[in-house]
């Protein structure tokens, strides 16, 4: 038989737990959505907007490198099939993750680049969050620059959206933080002296001063999930690709800045 | 793959006052990090910085282990003739990298 104050302690818990319901969290209104870039402050906008000063732009410099050399068992580069990157690449990264027929399931820029790899270079693919991927995905990306995010609005696309939504939407780990109680509910606040922000992924892959490299948005997920002190999901997992087409579908119509600059 | 980004103006007028500005592509381990086993992480930064205006030394810097990564250095000089910049980083690993930017003075 139950005593009464753990009654009321499993009550208390209930309580909490509507509080704390999902339903709570207010998505923020299109007018007044905002990069990173304007939560930073001046001197470090200056390192974005410069491309001697912005770091980013050295893995760009490696990525066009990379896409003209010939790679793997067809022997092709990237530019044998694509061309001029400027143009065959113009806006491509703002649709992405796009769905992949074959596979059924959305994929990334960096997903994307590894199947070019390995289906029509013959070649391996490149390690997540390796120098190289990073280079071809800051390259790819940086001709996406200024462009409207887009991500497809193809009906296929939308359970994934949808999950992904749930995931930003669901409390989890030791802190029980979901992405929206933070990134909805908070950015205009700030955590340990750092601005909160609103979570756009609109300048990935960006150059954090913090990791003092360039990284993928999938780092900075995972990094944000472990401070929530959740367990993270692997590189290139389903469940990261959703939650990153989820944010795309969230900035539409943000221009695009990669390579960004971050604190 | 190290590379640097180099600003330099193409054009000044004699006397003017220019900015030059630099940012080479390395990793500037500390020397101090350890592996999760214990070993510990070598040092490996950029040691010298040093830049030459027609052939004469106009900038020297030393780098030490708490300078971050992708060192950015900037520094102004006056333009004098036209000429030619040039770059030269040395570091741990016989790392040393050269880079030029010409510049018309009128």
């Amino acid at each position: 038989m139950r005593s009464a104050p753990t009654i009321a302690v499993a009550l208390l818990l209930i309580a909490a737990d509507i509080a704390a319901s999902p339903l709570s969290a207010t998505e923020i209104p299109q007018a007044q959505r905002r990069s990173g870039y304007s939560f930073m402050t001046p001197d470090t906008q200056a390192i974005q907007d410069d491309d001697t000063a912005n770091p980013g732009m050295l893995w760009v410099l490696d990525g066009e490198a990379l896409w003209k050399s010939k790679v793997g068992a067809a022997g092709k580069a990237c530019a044998d099939c694509h061309d001029d990157a400027r143009v065959s690449m113009k806006d491509v990264a703002a649709h992405y993750p796009a769905f992949d027929k074959t596979l059924g399931r959305p994929v990334n820029l960096e997903q994307r680049i590894d199947l070019c790899r390995v289906q029509h270079q013959q070649a391996t693919p490149l390690a997540y969050e390796s120098r190289d991927l990073l280079a071809l995905t800051a390259f790819v990306a940086q001709q996406s620059r200024g462009a409207a995010i887009s991500t497809d609005v193809d009906p296929q696309l939308e359970p994934f959206v949808a999950r992904g939504r749930e995931l930003f939407m669901q409390r989890q780990g030791q802190l029980n933080l979901g992405c929206t109680n933070c990134h909805d509910d908070n950015w205009d606040k700030r955590l340990a002296g750092s601005a909160i922000t609103q979570g756009h992924p609109t300048g990935y892959p960006l150059y954090r001063l913090e990791w003092q490299s360039l990284g993928s948005l999938q780092r900075r997920l995972r990094s944000c999930i472990s401070g929530i002190r959740a367990q993270t999901y692997d590189y290139g997992a389903p469940e990261l690709v959703e939650l990153e087409l989820y944010l795309m579908s969230r900035a539409r119509g943000m221009p695009m800045e990669a390579p960004a600059v971050r604190p | 793959m190290a590379s640097a980004l180099i600003n330099v103006p193409k054009r000044a007028k004699r006397g003017e006052i220019i900015e030059i500005k630099t940012l080479m592509s390395h990793i500037m381990e500390t020397g101090y990090r350890h592996t999760a086993t214990g070993e510990v992480v070598p040092r490996d930064i950029i040691t010298s910085f040093v830049c030459r205006y027609n052939g004469v030394e106009i900038f020297h810097a030393d780098l030490f282990p708490a300078i971050a990564a992708n060192p950015f250095i900037t520094f102004f000089t006056v333009a004098t003739e036209s000429g030619k910049f040039d770059f030269e980083w040395i570091g741990d690993k016989g790392f040393a990298e050269t880079a030029s930017a010409s510049i018309l003075v009128e």
